[in-house]
Formats: C-alpha cells, structure tokens, sequence
C-alpha cells in the first residue's frame, strides 16, 4: 500500500509499506530495530545501526521543530496545480526529521525558523484513489485516529 | 609511480545548443584538446565520459561519442554521480594511468540537457532527493539549496545580498569568457527585482541549464615529459560520499562530503587551504558557493557571507580566486561537463593563460564539484612544477 503515500509516489514497494496503512489510521510511525533498539524517522527495515533485518513500528507523536523551509513557486511536473507551496523540515520530538508541505493552520508570515511544530496525518478528499500524506499544522492541533490496521 | 599530468584541454560554447547533437558536441572539446596537446588521435589509450544519461534520448552514451570521435576500437567508458559526474571521469581516468592500464586517457564531459523542458527538468533533478520520503512533496533542486540557506542565514546571519555577491562576482568574470553561456555583468539590484523560484533563491541565486562539452586529455609523466616542459599535474584527489537524504544530514549548514573531499584531496597533494590560489567550486546555487567558501576552509564555518561581502574571492581580493571563469553560475551547468570544464580552467590558469581573467602566480588551484545536494562531492587538487 506504499503507493498511497505522497500526491506522487515514486516507491510503491517496499518493506515498510505498512507506513502508509497506518499513516491513513491517523499514526505517523517510525521504526526500532527490535535487536538494538535502534530507532529511525523516516522508518527503515533494515537496522542501519547492527544491520539487523527484524523491526518494529513505533508511533510517533509528530511534535517538533522547524529545522528549515522554502516557499515553492517553479514547481516540477505534477504539482503545477498545487504551486506556490511551502516544503518545510521538521526535528522530530522522538528524533529523525520529516518533510512535508506546511498546512493550513500556519499563515506565511507566522513561520519562524525552530518554531514548536505538530505533523498530522492526511488524506486527500478530492481524489478517488487513496492517497496519504502529512502536513505541518499548529501545536495542539488534532485530527481523527482510525483503527482499519488493529 | 607515475604522475598524472595533462596533455592537452578543450572547452566547446556552453549554452542552448540547438545546433548540436551531444555527440556533435563532444567532438568540439575532443577537436580543440588534440589541438591544444598537437597530438593525433591514435596517440588516446581510451576514453571516459561524464555525463548524465538520463537527459539524453539515445542510451548508452559513451557509444554513440567514441563512434563520433573516431575512437573505435579504444576502450570508453560512463562515469555517472549527477553533477559531478565530470570529476568521477577525471578520477577513473586517473586511476587508470595511475595502475599502468593506459597512458593517454580523454575525459570527456558531454551533456545536452535543452531537449527537456524546464519542469522535466525540475521533476528530474528534484529526484535527486531521496525519492520514498520527499520527492511526492514536490520537492526541487532549488528547494534544497533553498532550505540549506534558510538555515545558514538563520544560524550565522548570512543575508541574501551576500549569497547574490557570488553571482554578481561570477557574471564579471563571465562577461570575460568567451565560453560562457551569460556574457554579461549583473547589479544586485536587478538580481534581488528577480522572480522567486524557491524562498529564498531567486532566478538570479540560480545556474542555467545547458549544453556543452569539455575535455582534459590526461597521461603518463614519461609521456608528458616529452611533450611539455611547463606541466600541470593532477596531484591530490579527494572523493566523499553523505547521506541521500536531507533528512539523515547532520546539520544543512555545509556539505560534509565537501569538507571530507577536501581535506583527503589537500593531503594527498601535500597542500593546505592557504596554498591554494585559485579555485573552481559548484556554484550551481550563490548558498553553494558560500558554504564551499567554508568547506574547503577558506573561511571559517558561518564566515563564508563576510568572504564575499569583503570580495576577498576576487582575482586581487585576499582570498583565493573563486570561479574567475564565471562558474556555473555565468557559463551555465551542463552537468556531466561541469566537473571536466572546472578542470580546463584551473588547467589554463596554472599555465598562465587566462588573459584579463589571470590570477598572478597561479601556482597550485583546485576544483570542487558537488553531486546532487552534497551527496558526492569530488576536489582535485592541481599544480604546476
């Protein structure tokens, strides 16, 4: 189900696919190295640490920091419809870093630079097909958890 | 061992080059360097070519040149790491002297990139991101080079009028090189009045994409011993490698594969930073440069908005001279060729031919080409005797 994730998917196989499954619950999920106890965001199967091929899906809260951003106005193929829009990078609370578009709760001219951020999972309503992505929303900003992978 | 010095060098007109297959345009640079080395082609061992295939309709480039070239039946070969693809041939080629495999070896830079539109373009290189985590955001060359900047401005206060310092300085040399794609000078002034691409670089923090070719016919030191008496060698080469993706980087202030490339390329040379006199770095991004400023230790980290801002990488600033050809900012990036056109231009200050654009007693000067966002970076430490 990788192929969900992002308004254009480049990797639609891989051994974390589940990531997309329960990033469309409502989770936004890393991963542990059930040998070392290594953890990474963006997820991995394969422990980069001890090399060990056996994981766990842990759940983030998606709390963080504003490592950096840019406003987008020339824009690849395949998201001319979407132009201008704002990429940031986030530091992770539960360490790692994300990318993602900044969402709606944050006006151009409130984004500062280490600012307290939320990541929230989300689904585009105006495609039929499924496709899930996140975006980088206000602290305390909440969104519905679903249960389809429990 | 033997050394590796150069035997010959030729640059082809960068630019839109609707005149022109890549082949066509290889054969320009191969032409001029057999000029400039007064050898036939027979005298070439082999040939490795930098380029980026993904541009190009026809596949397996180093083919289609060697049969342009007359190199039949010689051995060829790709080197491809994105944008430094160039430097990755000068060093297999180098390798390949170096081991006694072959003792006359053209590298070749080749790219013809103006067959695809810009937003093809931008949908190509913005892959060069980490494709699973960032490229279905959208993500953009410029993007990158944009957020690296966000960063550095915030944590060292570099302005935007110091990152434009580095384009106004590479289109005064540019006005100076006849093979540069833009041959005019810049103001700051029209540089800030141009369109945002990707906050906070504008059209004007950006290189253009191009067309063109370069070549640097290497060999052997018996073999250059005969030829010349005033030899250029290619002495230190350092090549690193950082993460793919932004995300895994350990801080988005510099490029560590540069900081690593440099310091393996100075001590293999025998040379520190302050020896170097003149220097070709990967200004496809103004915040490219200034941090190469910083990663190559002309400058301290967070230091390098003063270096431009005081203009010491001016021919006669006080510094070392950066990108006096124009860079990629002014000749234009035809990447494959970038790294091998960097070469030409050190190669031709170390022998004292660069006209107007001369820095005095050129005597040892570096390249420093950068593969995607810093995910390769390869320095070349070049030196006359």
């Amino acid at each position: 189900m990788f192929q969900w994730f992002g308004k254009v998917n480049f990797t639609p196989f891989t051994k974390v696919t589940e990531f997309a499954q329960h990033l469309k619950d409502g989770r936004i999920m890393g991963s542990k190295c059930t040998k070392c106890g290594n953890v990474s965001f963006p997820p991995r199967a394969d422990c980069g640490a001890c090399m060990s091929g056996d994981f766990e899906y842990i759940e983030y809260s998606g709390r963080g920091t504003l490592q950096t951003y840019t406003r987008i106005d020339a824009a690849p193929t395949g998201f001319d419809d979407v132009v201008p829009y704002t990429l940031g990078v986030v530091d992770l609370a539960e360490g790692g870093r994300l990318l993602a578009w900044m969402g709606d709760t944050i006006a151009e001219d409130e984004i500062k630079m280490d600012m307290e951020l939320q990541v929230v999972p989300r689904i585009f309503d105006e495609t039929e097909e499924i496709k899930v992505y996140y975006s980088i929303e206000k602290p305390g900003t909440t969104w519905h958890k679903g249960d389809s992978a429990r | 061992m033997t050394r590796v010095g150069v035997m010959g060098i030729g640059h082809g007109l960068f630019g839109r080059r609707s005149d022109a297959t890549v082949q066509e345009l290889a054969f320009e640079a191969f032409r001029d360097a057999l000029a400039d080395a007064k050898i036939e082609r027979d005298v070439i061992d082999a040939s490795v070519i930098g380029s980026v295939p993904e541009y190009h309709k026809q596949r397996s480039l180093p083919g289609v040149v060697q049969e342009y070239l007359g190199l039949n039946p010689k051995p060829t070969w790709l080197t491809e790491v994105a944008c430094s693809s160039g430097s990755a041939a000068m060093r297999t080629a180098w390798m390949s002297i170096k081991a006694g495999v072959h003792k006359v070896v053209a590298v070749i830079g080749a790219q013809k990139m103006t067959e695809l539109t810009t937003p093809e373009i931008l949908a190509l290189m913005g892959r060069v991101g980490e494709v699973q985590w960032e490229s279905g955001f959208g993500t953009t060359f410029p993007a990158y080079y944009a957020m690296f900047a966000q960063r550095h401005m915030h944590e060292f206060g570099t302005t935007h009028e110091q990152m434009l310092g580095c384009a106004i300085k590479n289109h005064y040399y540019g006005a100076r090189n006849k093979n540069a794609l833009f041959q005019k000078e810049i103001t700051l002034e029209k540089a800030l009045a141009s369109d945002d691409v990707s906050t906070p670089l504008k059209v004007y923090d950006c290189c253009a994409n191009a067309d063109g070719a370069a070549c640097v016919i290497l060999a052997s030191e018996d073999r250059i011993k005969e030829m010349t008496d005033k030899p250029v060698w290619l002495e230190g080469l350092g090549c690193a490698t950082a993460s793919m993706s932004v995300l895994r980087r350990p801080n988005l202030v510099g490029l560590p594969s540069a900081a690593d490339a440099a310091v393996d390329a100075y001590e293999m040379a025998g040379v520190t930073a302050k020896d170097i006199k003149v220097a070709e770095v990967h200004d496809c991004f103004t915040i490219a440069e200034l941090m190469a400023y910083e990663d190559l230790g002309f400058c301290k980290k967070g230091e390098g908005g003063a270096y431009i801002g005081d203009k010491a990488p001016y021919i006669g600033g006080g510094g070392v001279a950066v990108n006096v050809d124009g860079g990629l900012k002014a000749k234009g990036h035809p990447i494959g060729s970038t790294g091998v056109s960097q070469a030409v231009e050190i190669i031709k200050q170390l022998r004292g031919d660069c006209g107007e654009r001369q820095v005095p007693d050129a005597d040892v000067g570096l390249t420093h080409n950068v593969g995607g966002i810093g995910q390769y970076c390869f320095v070349h430490v070049y030196r006359r005797d």
